[in-house]
């Protein structure tokens, strides 16, 4: 086969700089090959090798004690909880390739987090998604549309869409929403992983680029850690799972590029095709395979394919590496070196294994009928070196092109739209008289409806581990013996009784993507807070953060600063709730010719609960039992009240405006550890925090979000008395998105206590009211409104159902 | 040499996805369609030189068998 | 009383089917497809899952491993079989149970919480239930629609082969209760000697309060109630 030769024009394809270009010359000492600028190019793009967030990300809080594998060191971070047990986790994206195939795309990004969780050992557990798409209902104006108030009946009317362009869209995203969704679902429930929690948020923002960011967590024991390190001069290298084919050519620098029109229609090809029940049994062999001891070393082959995994772990272990691709299984004709090495084909492992013991890897893949194949050996020679057809096609220094990646300090300036958030205020903005159908309305909202629609589609319950479904704050889940992967024979006998305590781990995946857009600091912060307020109101205390950087294009100052100051709200977050970040992802450019996402910095933290009648849910328990409010109703020291970025004002107003509510760290970090206290006291009936949509959202929801079984609902209703609070706007006291504030319910006896207790913590409380009836019946200081749960539940519940019929 | 097998759901089962395709091209303006039933094409590749009859025997008993649920499923085979 | 669990290519419960059986105190073990005995066994179960990623049809494939084999010699020898989700799904497929299951009526999987009433209290899977007794049990399939021609079901209503419907909290048998279209509601059936039974809920994840529902229990307590009766130990 000839190869092209190199010019200039190839390496701009190729997206190299020429500074870029240069220095691989450098490294090499010649011109590359073909295959050698197909290698650095996927080597040096943004995905694998982060060259343009490196120093942010740099800035993380990265340690702790319990952290045994940390950020950068392997594909997934591994934390100790305890008992010689030990949790895997991380997030990644899939954003671009589910812009343009959205089930394949979503797919693929649940196959690839799964295998980054085995890869290291562990068998994984549960999965967590967080996704993001256009609009899918026309009930958000822009600037320039806004409800408009029926002056007659002083109820809301909505406008409809005025154009065939806007219905257009609106399909294209529900196109879009339910390829995403039917693929997580397809690929988790096949895998025979829960999916146990996530997010879904609509904007325009993510119109034409959707976000789909998959999180997946294994448990092992401490001795099971395996390392993507090719130890061992001298050790044979095999390939396992399905044959290698052209997909996903070059997906990641693919991903590392603008989405337009063209890009898509050229990439259509690109798109990788999952087989979950391929990942099913590759995952089963490798764990059976782990379990021999035979394996010196282990690492997926994902973004990047056989290029990534056979240079990281040769640059890891200081080792060589050489393989040859005509041992690589093929299943198509004629297949380029260059494609080999950097097709992504799905579930495929590369394993190093200790010379003299290749029997077990056949034995064992043979057993479950899977491809595999040695194709290579580790050398002393540190490089990376692939024969094809009997010909030397990559020669390549592999700790140097993994170390020297470039690294850019990109520029950033404050935009000008920033001052102007700064500056928004509430005059001109009508206060809210019929707050009742504006709480309806908002509960219809999809970005807060109730995701059942989603969440149906995934079996959340497969492992029997699953003790929080998806419905509440946080997911719980037990892990317990038959979590762990299987022993090899020393470690059982080392362990002897294999019987482990259960023990119960939290987590959420939490980004309020408009904060970050109008402050990308507070933004970012306050996702932190949600997150470990989420755990906090579950029972959980944080263990470590995973976060997913999705973003536009860092060359533009003003765009990086978004990025920038989102990082320093994470660090800041994550420091503050010792949430060490274990690892991540980063997926920048996220723009199409329609303009740049919203900055969203999604996070999602894990947390450990320490016995299970702390396990907390959101919604009342009984009747006659107390509700109270954690923290400051109103923040006063905000001029807008914590209106800004909220989405009353999204939603009743049209406008995305205003600076998101400040999250004070001290008061948040005070307020969760006052409201674990409480529920480790036994004192707490439920817990459910305020965020989207207020205190009026999260009253409603703690009323009508218990399911006890398809199409039965448990409906509890409650009586709130916030008459106490005055000289507030009714829409900020009701709607308002002020940080740290819990609403909990206790025991009526308890109520008095539970106050007392908080407020000597230094955490605002106040009972506001009672639970009890059919209705959510508010008093506050200029009236009163009550709304009938059903009508509540039915907006809530079937909005996006509705939408998506 | 290949095998063509054309598999339908039977007349009497439930076909969600038939109704759904048929109300999907009425949204679309085709006029005129009274019924859609989705099923499952198999092609199977014979080596070259193998014996019709003895092939069309060996692979109604596997589409019974195997390829198609006879509970649920029709089937129609060819050879060329 | 000895529990083997069959373990095909990707069934996902195979390890919850387990955990339940020893969480009553019993033990169980996974038997793998290519296993062409199953050793010393009481019951059979045939558990949930993906098994060959649902290729051509759920349990299609499956239903040829060689184990399929032991097992069928296990049922005609009177021994018990209990075929959960995929399980079912492979046993109507190799015809130890009546009718077959297709795709969910709305083309959606579905997992959520159902409620089953038990239609027939005279079997070995269901002596046990409390008479009236309304089990909550979850699913999680995409195509549990169970259906079977006209005479099929009349035979299933003669000799009382209908075990398990899908049923509202107060024991009503509508189609809003129905989760996937199943004709008369039907959740879980078993065959005419009464010894094999099917059904689409998971028993295995209702077991313990921690994970919402305990009601599965009624399921295995009928089971351990009709080996302790047996006279006869069926051959492996």
């Amino acid at each position: 086969m000839t190869e092209p030769d190199i010019t200039p024009e190839l390496v701009a394809k190729h997206n190299l700089t020429p500074e870029e270009y240069a220095h691989a010359v450098e490294i090499l000492g010649r011109t590359p090959s073909y295959t050698e600028l197909g290698i650095f190019s996927v080597m040096w793009s943004e995905h694998c090798s982060y060259k343009n967030t490196k120093p942010l990300l740099k800035t993380f809080p990265t340690k702790s004690p319990k952290i045994m594998v940390g950020a950068g060191e392997e594909n997934a971070g591994i934390i100790d909880i305890g008992d010689g047990i030990a949790i895997a986790f991380k997030i990644e994206s899939h954003n671009h390739p589910s812009a343009v195939e959205p089930f394949q795309g979503a797919t693929t990004g649940v196959g690839g987090i799964v295998r980054d969780i085995f890869t290291m050992g562990a068998r994984p557990v549960c999965a967590v998604n967080s996704l993001r798409f256009g609009p899918i209902t026309s009930d958000v104006g822009d600037d320039v549309r806004s409800l408009k108030l029926n002056s007659e009946s002083q109820s809301l009317v909505t406008s409809t869409p005025t154009n065939k362009d806007e219905d257009a869209q609106l399909k294209n995203n529900r196109r879009l929403f339910s390829g995403v969704v039917s693929g997580i679902a397809h690929y988790g429930n096949c895998f025979g992983i829960p999916t146990v929690a996530g997010e879904v948020y609509f904007d325009k923002t993510y119109q034409g680029n959707p976000l789909v960011n998959a999180f997946c967590l294994g448990v092992l024991r401490h001795e099971q850690i395996t390392r993507g390190a090719a130890k061992g001069v001298g050790n044979p290298v095999f390939y396992v799972g399905p044959a290698t084919g052209r997909d996903g050519l070059a997906g990641a620098a693919f991903a590392s590029q603008d989405l337009t029109e063209e890009s898509a229609e050229q990439q259509r090809g690109a798109v990788q095709v999952g087989d979950p029940f391929m990942e099913k049994l590759v995952c089963e062999a490798c764990l059976e395979l782990l379990a021999t001891g035979c394996v010196a070393g282990m690492q997926d082959m994902g973004a990047a394919g056989l290029t990534c995994s056979t240079c990281e772990m040769a640059a890891r272990a200081g080792t060589g590496i050489e393989i040859e691709l005509d041992k690589v299984p093929q299943r198509a004709a004629n297949m380029s070196s260059y494609e080999l090495m950097l097709s992504e084909s799905q579930e495929r492992m590369l394993i190093v294994v200790h010379k003299g013991r290749e029997e077990e890897v056949k034995r064992i893949f043979d057993k479950w009928d899977l491809p595999w194949a040695e194709i290579g050996i580790i050398t002393d020679t540190g490089h990376m070196k692939v024969r094809h057809g009997g010909k030397l096609v990559v020669d390549i220094p592999a700790k140097k092109i993994a170390d020297e990646s470039p690294v850019y300090q990109r520029e950033a300036k404050e935009p000008a739209y920033i001052a102007e958030v700064k500056a928004f205020r509430l005059d001109g903005i009508a206060d809210t008289t019929a707050p009742a159908d504006v709480l309806k309305k908002l509960l219809a909202f999809p970005s807060i409806a109730s995701k059942n629609w989603v969440y149906r589609q995934y079996d959340h319950q497969v492992r029997d581990g699953s003790v929080v479904l998806p419905g509440s704050d946080a997911a719980v889940i037990r892990i317990k013996t038959d979590s762990l992967p299987v022993m090899s024979a020393e470690l059982a006998a080392k362990v002897g009784d294999p019987t482990v305590s259960e023990k119960l781990i939290a987590m959420t995946v939490d980004c309020n993507g408009g904060y970050v857009y109008l402050d990308p600091y507070e933004g970012a912060k306050a996702a932190v807070a949600e997150a470990c307020r989420n755990l906090a109101c579950s029972g959980a205390i944080p263990l470590g953060a995973t976060d997913n950087l999705n973003m536009p294009s860092p060359a533009k100052p003003e765009l990086f600063w978004q990025i920038s100051e989102s990082v320093r709200g994470l660090a800041e977050g994550c420091k503050a709730f010792n949430a060490p970040v274990t690892g991540g992802n980063c997926s920048l450019y996220n723009q199409s010719p329609a303009g740049p996402i919203d900055p969203t910095p999604t996070i999602s933290v894990v947390g450990l609960i320490d016995k299970p009648e702390h396990v907390t849910t959101q919604w009342f328990k009984d009747e006659g039992d107390a509700i109270i409010l954690l923290g400051d109703a109103v923040d006063q020291a905000d001029p807008i009240f914590g209106l800004g970025g909220s989405a009353y004002l999204q939603v009743v107003h049209g406008k995305k405006n205003g600076s998101p509510p400040r999250c004070d760290l001290e008061v948040a970090k005070t307020l969760h550890s006052t409201l674990i206290g409480l529920i480790q006291s036994g004192l707490v009936k439920s817990a459910h925090d305020c965020s989207e949509g207020g205190l009026a959202v999260a009253l409603a929801e703690s009323c009508i979000s218990q399911l006890i079984a398809r199409e039965t609902p448990r409906l509890i209703g409650a009586q709130i008395d916030l008459s106490q609070i005055k000289d507030v706007r009714l829409d900020a006291l009701l709607f308002g998105e002020t940080q740290s504030r819990v609403v909990i319910s206790c025991k009526a006896l308890d109520a008095v206590k539970v106050v007392e207790r908080a407020k000597l913590m230094g955490v605002p409380a106040a009972q506001i009211g009672k639970v009890g009836g059919d209705k959510l019946t508010v008093k506050t200081a200029g009236g009163e409104f009550s709304a009938p749960l059903t009508e509540l539940h039915d907006a809530w519940w079937n909005s996006i159902a509705r939408a998506m019929a | 040499m290949k095998a063509k097998i054309i598999i339908t759901p039977k007349k009497a089962v439930l076909d969600p996805q038939g109704k759904t395709v048929q109300t999907a091209l009425a949204h679309m303006g085709y006029t005129g369609v009274t019924g859609v039933h989705i099923g499952k094409y198999i092609e199977i590749d014979l080596a070259p030189g193998t014996d019709k009859a003895a092939a069309t025997k060996t692979l109604n008993d596997a589409a019974y068998k195997l390829l198609s649920n006879p509970v649920i499923e029709d089937f129609k085979l060819e050879i060329e | 009383m000895n529990f083997a669990v069959l373990q095909f290519p990707a069934s996902n419960c195979d390890q919850d089917a387990v955990h339940a059986v020893r969480h009553f105190g019993h033990a169980a073990r996974l038997v793998w497809h290519k296993d062409a005995a199953l050793g010393d066994t009481d019951v059979v179960i045939v558990p949930g899952g993906f098994s060959y990623g649902d290729y051509l049809r759920c349990g299609a494939i499956a239903r040829f491993s060689p184990v399929m084999q032991a097992v069928k010699q296990f049922a005609d020898n009177g021994g018990l079989v209990l075929g959960v989700c995929n399980g079912f799904q492979v046993l109507t497929e190799a015809g130890l149970l009546p009718g077959a299951l297709i795709r969910n009526r709305d083309l959606q999987f579905h997992c959520e919480n159902i409620f089953l009433k038990t239609a027939a209290n005279d079997s070995p899977f269901t002596s046990q239930i409390p008479a009236g007794k309304i089990l909550r049990v979850p699913i999680a399939h995409g195509e549990g629609c169970y259906f079977a021609d006209e005479a099929t079901l009349a035979k299933l209503k003669t000799n009382n082969q209908i075990l398990w419907q899908y049923c509202d909290a107060n024991g009503n048998l509508t189609d809003t209760a129905n989760p996937n279209g199943a004709l008369q509601n039907i959740a879980g059936i078993c065959n005419e000697k009464r010894n094999v039974a099917g059904l689409m809920p998971h028993p295995e994840r209702a077991c313990e309060p921690l994970l919402g529902s305990d009601d599965g229990k009624w399921i295995f307590q009928s089971i351990f109630a009709a080996l302790k009766n047996k006279t006869v130990a069926p051959a492996a």
